[in-house]
């Protein structure tokens, strides 16, 4: 293998992303001198809750909304399970929730197994998606029920990179009396969001998926929500999450939002023409292969591609020869023996479920490594075609 | 990440006797695109019963490529009868090995040259008789029994990583457990907490939810000059309606809750939820 070729070409940004320099810079001192614990009374203290407190500022800034109004955890399956599990604390009598047959297992999981966790058992309604993976709103309207405890869509699906329409969604939840949360893990960093004028009461966010680190994330709940909390302890974090705070990562996640908030044009110019560029030359140049999720409602960065009559996990071991991560929602990439939930939601028949592959890219990738991919694709997919007993020339 | 052998590595990277023989002696084709794997193996056989080749198409992952690929290289030069005892631990033996939830690709390289070699001599394979349990992926009890047997499995878990029975929608669990309970002869450890709640089928339910309604719940209200009638079943929500001196009751949420819902949660399913209708 070449130099060249050792150079990893990152393109599963929807997994996890790169921590940012400047991200990285910020959060140092806070990991080295500057290791107070930020509800100290002393100075010493004192200054690193200036840092935290200027991280929520940043957070908040990106979001639309006010520092007030954002309260940091662990991670974006933490912030899910906090929203919804608070709702259902907050209308105990209420058994109802709605939510999509798309989501990300943080929510998909947590409202499967709803009764082991409070104890109760709660009727979910899952709303259905087209083939491009969209909702049906008439559905949607009918679902909500005067013992809707709370909704739950995602901003942006994790897999195809499907917007969802999550404004008008909570609009019609609020008309309800309904609380509404959304998953906006994918969606934050990626397309403008502007929570001031909306009725969405939830959101989580999660640092990694925008160039912070792993192991932070956040939770915002809408001025005047009632919110009962998940983690209970000090006083942290306005009472609403107990634990001492992740300072560095918190920096590190202010820093990143900042950073989105510029990069946000690039991200939906310069990523979003290198998106199209790849997926218009795969599906060109390979045939038989099929773009999964709608084309136009959707984040500027995520292509999901299936080739048909050959299998993901192979796909991906002959990138990796070149270097090339990607995702797959094929069934042996997961260790379950069945394709995507999403995939299967959308109806995206077996012969192209099982040899779907997800690039992500981000503001890092360049010309050049979608010239790379767009080079070896082709060739990886029809020398798997030619041992594949369903593939014919 | 899959932990795969440098022998895997290296048969699924550089795959041997890709491809398909004309006018085979024998022909083995299992699995389907829907179950994410499939191998169509053909054997040319001479006059002594000597296979002299062996080539596959395999759709799948690393380990399915792999395992047809060190299967051809296995079986060329044997004779039918020993080709017949190669199981599918040999198979993953060659490899160095295979991660435990990729065995059902070696099963399935053994069950392809079992059925190239049946197609050669002009049988039917016993397996194919057997009742499916797993409708997912249309494995049969014998196949499973099989498996047990051969690869002494000792759990549910087990079981569907050599032949994928039970890892699809999961309806077949208790089936499995009762399958491996009756070839192992012992008790089978059942796992502690059971994310999977006791499965009924909605037949099932209804008849259940009624008897217990009749037999149970009745006779009390009707002591007191009430009634009670089922409305519908919905997954897990009993849906009744109070007649008599009960519609009336300002009592009769208590008697929903405390009364009929806990009797149908005693002795039908203990996630129903019992309302009334509006």
């Amino acid at each position: 293998m070449s130099a060249d070729t050792n150079k990893v070409v990152y393109m599963d940004n929807n997994a996890t992303s790169q921590v940012a320099r400047e991200v990285l810079d910020a959060m140092m001192e806070y990991l080295t001198d500057s290791y107070g614990n930020p509800s100290s009374m002393y100075t010493f203290g004192g200054l690193v809750g200036g840092a935290v407190a200027t991280a929520r500022k940043q957070v908040a800034d990106l979001l639309g909304c006010t520092p007030e109004e954002i309260t940091f955890t662990s991670c974006g399956t933490e912030s899910d399970s906090t929203a919804i599990l608070s709702a259902l604390r907050t209308y105990p009598d209420k058994r109802h929730v709605i939510t999509t047959r798309v989501e990300h297992p943080a929510v998909k999981s947590l409202c499967d197994n709803l009764e082991i966790l409070t104890g109760q058992k709660h009727k979910v309604t899952r709303l259905k998606v087209d083939s491009e993976g969209m909702l049906d709103m008439a559905e949607y309207e009918a679902a909500l029920s005067d013992d809707t405890a709370i909704v739950s869509v995602m901003w942006a699906n994790n897999e195809t990179g499907v917007i969802y329409p999550v404004e008008e969604m909570a609009r019609m939840a609020k008309a309800r009396g309904i609380l509404f949360h959304t998953d906006a893990v994918q969606a934050v960093g990626k397309i403008p969001i502007n929570l001031k004028d909306l009725d969405i009461d939830f959101l989580s966010l999660s640092g990694h998926k925008l160039h912070a680190p792993k192991g932070v994330g956040v939770l915002y709940i809408k001025k005047g929500t009632l919110f009962v909390p998940f983690l209970t302890g000090g006083h942290q974090e306005h009472g609403r999450r107990g634990g001492t705070e992740n300072v560095a990562s918190i920096v590190g996640l202010g820093k990143a939002c900042e950073l989105a908030g510029l990069k946000m044009d690039e991200e939906n110019t310069r990523v979003r023409a290198m998106r199209d560029r790849l997926e218009e030359g795969l599906l060109s140049s390979v045939p038989k292969s099929m773009l999964n999720g709608h084309k136009t409602s959707r984040l500027p960065n995520t292509a999901n591609i299936s080739f048909e009559y050959v299998e993901g996990e192979a796909i991906l071991l002959h990138m990796n020869r070149y270097n090339i991560c990607a995702s797959s929602g094929s069934a042996c990439t997961s260790g379950s023996l069945e394709p995507s939930h999403v995939l299967r939601a959308m109806g995206v028949p077996f012969t192209a479920a099982h040899g779907s592959i997800r690039f992500s890219l981000s503001v890092y990738n360049t010309e050049e490594e979608v010239d790379f991919v767009l080079d070896k694709m082709p060739a990886i997919i029809a020398s798997l075609r030619k041992m594949s007993p369903f593939w014919q020339e | 990440m899959w932990e795969y052998t440098d022998k895997v590595q290296q048969h699924f990277l550089e795959p041997q006797n890709v491809g398909e023989i004309e006018n085979a002696s024998g022909t083995g084709d299992v699995g389907s695109l829907a179950c994410g794997d499939a191998l169509k193996l053909t054997l040319q056989i001479d006059a002594n019963d000597i296979i002299t080749d062996a080539k596959f198409k395999t759709f799948g992952c690393a380990s399915a490529i792999a395992s047809s690929s060190v299967l051809t290289e296995m079986v060329k030069g044997m004779s039918i009868d020993e080709a017949a005892k190669v199981t599918n631990q040999d198979i993953a033996d060659a490899l160095g090995g295979l991660p435990k939830e990729k065995m059902h690709c070696s099963v399935m390289g053994r069950e392809a040259l079992e059925a190239a070699i049946a197609d050669y001599k002009g049988q039917i394979l016993p397996m194919a008789e057997g009742e499916i349990v797993c409708e997912c992926f249309g494995v049969t009890d014998l196949e499973v029994i099989r498996a047990i047997n051969e690869s002494s499995l000792r759990s549910v878990e087990e079981i569907t990583h050599f032949t994928k029975a039970g890892g699809g929608c999961g309806k077949c669990e208790d089936k499995l457990r009762k399958l491996l309970q009756e070839t192992v002869g012992a008790k089978v450890d059942t796992p502690l907490v059971s994310i999977r709640p006791k499965r009924m089928t909605a037949l099932q339910k209804i008849k259940k939810i009624e008897e217990v309604l009749e037999r149970e719940v009745r006779p009390g209200l009707v002591k007191d000059g009430g009634d009670i009638e089922l409305v519908d079943v919905d997954g897990d929500f009993v849906i009744v309606s109070l007649r008599g001196a009960c519609k009336s009751c300002n009592k009769s949420q208590t008697t929903i809750k405390d009364y009929v819902e806990k009797k149908l949660r005693e002795l039908v399913l203990e996630s129903l939820i019992v309302e009334e209708e509006n």
